[in-house]
């Protein structure tokens, strides 16, 4: 078991990314026809200047794995963990570096790999079958099992093309999973199918790796599935292995601090006219240190300040916050506050806001910041002055889900089994239960 | 299937027409429409061979970019699914024998010979052409062209008897089509200007051309997944 499965050594993989403005990268024989003289005559004078930039998908990655061992790939878009797939399926060469693999490889990368839209179902799991290099009776033997893992018995014959996506991934990951690979490589393939389907994927990827021992290479942005299956992990971070090992530990990383901040913590308003104006703004963690990063669990401080140069009755702070996507989660004032804060006078204000933990799901959030005498008079406004992110703890329990499955907000909700034995108002007692509690 | 057994049938009905009524080239004494028919039969599978591989590596562009497989095989498979066309013609070209009166001989099994040497080379063309076309996607568009004048250029509308010195003629043999056509004429219809030195001269275009074709393919190879 302790076999080495799959050993990279020093792997560099190098795109050339054209820019606009310059030459383009010779897309057609009709341009390389009719540019061949002038660039002939430029490298002739040395001035051959390439308009084209290198970039470095991967960087100098190496870690090998074991048979049977099941690695978790993670990392933000972009990262290069696709690249790497691509490279260990042989889709694509390195630049520099190598790869030795030992035994068959079989892979799903994105939805409908190696699928012939054009041939159906039974056709297309022969033709992947063919291309892992098993024989006919062998793919024969594992058909029926492949059918009914992807359900699609009354499909079969329906070229692909007409599939929906769920059953394309569906059979596509049936394929891949039953053809017997040595090495099952999966990209990202969860995001497509419903609940049921992922579990039954990850049911199978824990049978592929614990009962056939194969070896599983596993790529997901979604941290339950990977802490799952994954016994060990790589966190990527452009082209580059940032951290390695344990998968609790490489998981932490990720979610702590793997995204750049976008804001910094504390922002200093540039200077203006008027009446009222903000001064400074910033967020701030449990043990007081700014910070953009707060886990679910933890409260977020917001303090700002600002000026009154002359008494503006009526007067209220507010912030509204923002997800990612730019709905309005929520908006808050300081006329909430008990007891009341009056902010009229004229001078230098101090006004400290705190959201409180389990109120706002894993994410990004932007907060505006306004001064204003609510639907009279805006005196100052700050867009997106503020940015944090929301991370999951070990101890959120979302059962695999993540995202926008998880509704809008982090909803504290007790759970508890309710006494069979009191028949008269199970409901009320139970309440009475949670909230003596 | 009717378009396989119609499409050479047309070309070579108007290209008789055109080569004995109009421009009234020689055919070495044989009906024209059988003359041109044979060279046809020939040139057909050859051209038809460097074009559909040639568009086969980006129409499989799913495969490509997601499998490993050996890419060869991709545009290789047309040169074997031609075949079918090829013998749909071969058959109709016995039919144009018996309504001729030219009598079948032994020369008929060195058939599989040339067509070996005629595989060759539209191998060697294919692959050049399917991995210039990962590329550079026009090269579907200069194909036809390119196809268009080797076909005139090769010896299937006129003999290569029209070249009257030996020596220009063994030059001509350079373009290893008026080898095949040449020697599926002689299979056929028993008279050819080919020369031993001829044949020789196409094995070796022959294999040059498979040899070049694939030391390409394999070279720009590594890049298709990144650039299809």
């Amino acid at each position: 078991m302790s076999e080495i499965a799959l050993s990279i050594q020093n792997l560099s993989k190098s795109y050339r990314i054209a820019h606009q403005g310059g030459l383009r990268g010779y897309n057609t024989l009709h341009d390389e026809l009719m540019t061949a003289p002038r660039r002939l005559i430029n490298r002739i004078r040395g001035n051959g200047r390439s308009t084209s930039e290198i970039f470095w998908a991967l960087k100098d990655v190496s870690f090998d794995v074991k048979q049977g061992e099941v690695l978790g790939i993670i990392g933000s878009n972009g990262a290069g963990k696709s690249t790497l797939l691509k490279i260990l399926n042989r889709i694509t060469e390195p630049t520099t570096g190598g790869v030795d693999i030992y035994g068959r490889v079989g892979a799903l990368l994105e939805v409908g790999t190696g699928f012939h839209p054009e041939l159906t179902g039974r056709e297309n799991i022969f033709l992947n079958g063919a291309i892992l290099g098993m024989t006919r009776a062998e793919i024969k033997r594992k058909f029926d099992e492949i059918v009914a893992f992807a359900e699609v018995e009354r499909f079969l014959d329906t070229p692909v093309k007409r599939y929906s996506s769920g059953m394309y991934v569906r059979l596509a990951f049936g394929v891949a999973a039953h053809l017997d690979p040595e090495i099952l490589l999966i990209d990202e393939v969860l995001a497509v199918g419903d609940a049921d389907f992922q579990k039954k994927c990850l049911a199978k990827m824990e049978d592929v790796a614990a009962n056939q021992g194969r070896t599983v290479i596993f790529v997901s942005h979604n941290m339950d599935a990977i802490c799952r299956l994954c016994s060990r992990c790589i966190l990527l971070r452009q082209g580059e292995i940032v951290k390695s090992g344990d998968t609790s530990g490489v998981v932490a990383a990720y979610l702590g601090g793997e995204q750049e901040p976008q804001h910094a913590p504390v922002v200093h308003f540039p200077q203006k006219d008027g009446d009222a104006v903000l001064g400074f703004a910033g967020l701030y963690g449990p043990e007081g240190q700014t910070t953009i990063s707060f886990t679910t669990n933890q409260p977020i401080l917001l303090k700002c300040s600002f000026n009154v140069h002359r008494r503006i009755p009526g007067l209220q702070l507010s912030f509204d916050v923002f997800n990612f996507k730019g709905d309005h989660v929520f908006y808050s004032t300081i006329s909430m506050a008990e007891p009341a804060i009056s902010i009229e006078t004229p001078g230098e204000h101090k006004i400290a806001a705190l959201i409180p933990g389990r109120l706002l799901l894993p994410g990004s959030y932007y907060v505006t910041l306004a001064l204003h005498t609510p639907r009279t008079k805006l005196y100052d406004r700050r867009r997106q002055a503020l940015g944090f992110k929301i991370v999951a703890t070990m101890a959120d329990r979302f059962d695999g889900f993540s995202g926008e499955d998880l509704g809008q907000v982090y909803a504290d909700v007790k759970w508890q089994r309710v006494d069979e034995q009191d028949k008269e108002s199970p409901a009320r007692n139970s309440i009475s239960v949670l909230s003596s509690g | 299937m009717i378009w396989v057994a119609l499409q050479p049938l047309i070309a070579a009905a108007i290209l008789a027409l055109i080569a004995g009524r109009v421009a009234k080239l020689p055919s070495d004494g044989i009906p024209h429409l059988l003359f041109v028919f044979c060279g046809l039969t020939i040139w057909n599978y050859f051209s038809q061979t460097a074009q559909r591989s040639s568009t086969s590596l980006v129409n499989n562009a799913q495969l490509v970019s997601k499998v490993y497989f050996p890419r060869m095989l991709i545009p290789l498979s047309h040169t074997f699914s031609t075949l079918v066309d090829f013998a749909v013609t071969l058959i109709m070209l016995f039919v144009f024998m018996a309504i001729y009166h030219v009598s079948p001989t032994l020369r008929l099994l060195a058939i599989p010979g040339f067509l070996f040497l005629t595989a060759i080379t539209a191998t060697g063309v294919a692959l050049w052409f399917s991995a210039l076309s990962v590329k550079y996607r026009d090269t579907n568009y200069a194909l036809p062209l390119f196809l268009q004048i080797w076909m005139w250029a090769s010896a299937i509308v006129y003999p290569t008897s029209v070249i009257e010195s030996p020596r220009w003629q063994t030059l001509f043999a350079l373009n290893p089509v008026v080898g095949f056509v040449e020697g599926f004429r002689w299979c056929v219809l028993g008279r050819s200007a080919l020369t031993q030195t001829m044949l020789w001269i196409t094995i070796g275009m022959s294999i040059l051309a498979l040899f070049t074709g694939a030391f390409f393919f394999r070279r720009v190879e590594r890049d298709f997944a990144d650039i299809i």
